[in-house]
């Protein structure tokens, strides 16, 4: 009888440690204090009716300081803001503009365009995306305002980048996509 | 005599190598194009809109010389537009199928590159032979060492259990047979003696040791387990889609922010929103072979693709979206309490502070989990210890001058600041 309960015992803490696993998060003390009372950011809730605390802005809304961006995402506009759409940023301030863009460029371009903008990046260079092109590319002969475009909308297998630049960000990564066009093409 | 000899050798020689030459060079320019030459070009040029075996945002490429004329495709590659416009028949057909996407025009591509790249989209689909010879010899190899693991532990326990046993039937026959020549062991000491868990409680002293020592450990163990509560160091969730970091931030090199861009401008650094994923996913659609490993099969990492794909709605034979979306439930890893306020933009952007200093060697991790404990003790400790990146930061110019100078130090840590105020983080 003790032998068994002994044996009972052992078993039990064996079965109580290999419970605590990490893939259920700890206890909590006081999780009134811990919880949110607010909706959390990405949290489920039946307030809304997709089920989510994430909403998307009511048609029509703009951030304060929104420029509307009139090209749409057609083959026309795109040749139009190619040949007419022009950078809003002030020349004066050009150096500090294309030290920002430079560094947001090597965060978001650099790795399939290469932070040269030759088109060898990371990934082409493992062969995961292929046929990036050169910024000198002739067939292309890409402008500030193409630069721009493509970057609001994306081309071909090239994605949209607006949800990870703003309208200034863009201007400034613009701006250095062109600086490298011109170091490419010395 | 010796040197016309040597001349005679020299102008063979020259004489050999000139024919080889020339029979190479008529070789060079008999064999009509080269599919080595052509596949660089065309991985350059082509494969960001076109594979050889399956539709991108272009058709699918492979066997492209036999369905059109070669003076036609020529005129194609070079300026698809201008065909269009002169109102080729097969050109119009071509941009009424693909549009609105057009393909860039290649003025730089010579008739002899444009041979050369058809050459290569001319060859037969090469067979995953190997491949397929090679991944179930690796899988088995790894099973059997997996095996190899398990039978040698159970052997062990068995010769172990075997032991036990057998120490056991040694000691009963040996009292068996001390017994049967009337041996008496130990059993007259055995009474005299005084049990010792009696002596034990006798000896007040050791009784009171015994007591405070068991109350300390006790206390030990309480106290540790009272401080973990709360605290998710290591918590390692299952996610809905297996994303490994180890492949995107280690492998690949993405950076942090690519993904979790709002880390530079807000209090969040933001699960990515599926189109982030897609900016590459929309070209890569299955895993390299030699990204799978023991654990994890290319196979798996294929259908947690496809799981990403099914998510977003995204439709690989057509390239399009069907607008059919589902959320993806990601488990939320590193979660403040409530009471607590942490900004990212604030350490990442204004302190300048690595990712990995909080959140570990991210681009090692399989399965993502915390790293830190995140409690108030680690923040503080990390506040002491940290200088303010003062450099560079006009707006904070003057006051950075007047703590300086209150403090007499050079650099500021947080803490001199204020940054262990409590309505810093608490409000």
């Amino acid at each position: 009888m003790r032998i068994i309960s002994k044996i009972a015992i052992v078993l039990s803490v064996v079965v109580l440690a290999s419970c605590n696993s990490n893939t259920a998060p700890n206890y909590q003390f006081m999780p009134n204090m811990y919880e949110s009372v607010p909706y959390d950011t990405y949290q489920e809730s039946g307030a809304f009716r997709n089920g989510k605390e994430g909403q998307l802005p009511v048609e029509g809304t703009v951030p304060r300081g929104f420029e509307i961006y009139e090209y749409a995402n057609t083959l026309e506009d795109y040749n139009l803001a190619k040949a007419n759409l022009m950078s809003p940023l002030d020349s004066l301030n050009m150096e500090a503009d294309l030290k920002t863009g430079k560094e947001l460029y090597n965060i978001y371009c650099a790795i399939c365009h290469g932070t040269k903008g030759n088109g060898k990046g990371k990934l082409v260079d493992r062969e995961k995306i292929l046929g990036v092109p050169s910024y000198d590319d002739a067939g292309r002969a890409i402008t500030e305002g193409s630069v721009y475009h493509v970057i609001h909308y994306g081309l071909n297998s090239m994605g949209s980048y607006a949800n990870q630049l703003n309208q200034t960000e863009r201007w400034q990564v613009a701006a250095y996509v062109m600086q490298l066009k011109k170091d490419l093409e010395k | 005599m010796k040197k016309v000899i040597h001349r005679n050798s020299v102008v063979r020689v020259l004489g050999i190598g000139l024919a080889l030459f020339f029979s190479l060079s008529a070789n060079l320019t008999a064999q009509e194009a080269d599919p080595g030459a052509g596949k660089s070009l065309f991985n350059t040029y082509c494969a960001a809109c076109h594979n050889l075996d399956r539709n991108m945002t272009g058709p699918a490429l492979r066997g492209v010389g036999d369905k059109y004329e070669r003076e036609w495709l020529y005129e194609w590659i070079k300026n698809s537009q201008a065909l269009i416009k002169s109102g080729d028949e097969q050109a119009v057909a071509l941009w009424d199928q693909y549009q609105p996407a057009v393909m860039t025009a290649f003025p730089q591509l010579s008739n002899e590159d444009i041979d050369n790249i058809i050459a290569y989209t001319m060859q037969p689909k090469e067979e995953p032979k190997a491949e397929v010879a090679a991944g179930p010899a690796a899988g088995a190899g790894a099973g059997e060492q997996g095996l190899g693991n398990e039978v040698v532990l159970a052997a062990l326990a068995l010769v172990f259990g075997m032991l036990v046993v057998m120490l056991y039937l040694v000691n009963k026959t040996l009292r068996r047979i001390a017994e049967a020549n009337g041996v008496e062991f130990a059993r007259a000491e055995e009474e005299k003696r005084l049990p010792i868990w009696k002596a034990f409680v006798q000896n007040q002293f050791l009784v009171l040791v015994t007591t405070i020592f068991f109350l300390l450990g006790g206390a030990y163990f309480a106290y540790g387990y009272l401080m973990q509560i709360g605290v998710d160091q290591g918590y390692m969730p299952v996610q809905p889609i297996h994303y490994s970091h180890r492949i995107h931030a280690g492998e690949n090199e993405i950076d942090c922010k690519y993904c979790h861009s709002s880390a530079r401008v807000s209090k969040h650094s933001g699960i990515p929103s599926l189109n982030v994923c897609m900016n590459c996913h929309k070209s890569i659609v299955e895993v390299a072979p030699e990204t799978a490993t023991a654990e994890y099969s290319k196979e798996f990492y294929d259908g947690e693709i496809q799981k990403l794909y099914k998510a977003v709605g995204w439709d690989m034979n057509t390239q399009s979206y069907t607008g059919e979306t589902q959320p993806v439930k990601w488990v939320r890893i590193h979660n403040l309490p409530d009471f607590a306020y942490f900004n990212h933009s604030q350490h990442v952007e204004v302190g300048g502070i690595e990712c990995q200093k909080c959140h570990g060697p991210v681009e090692e991790m399989e399965v993502m989990y915390q790293y830190s404990p995140l409690t108030m003790g680690w923040c503080i400790n990390c506040h002491r210890e940290t200088n303010v990146k003062v450099k560079g930061n006009e707006y904070y110019e003057k006051i950075h001058e007047e703590l300086s100078k209150k403090y007499g130090v050079e650099e500021l840590t947080v803490a001199q600041m204020g940054g262990l105020e409590c309505g810093k983080c608490h409000y």
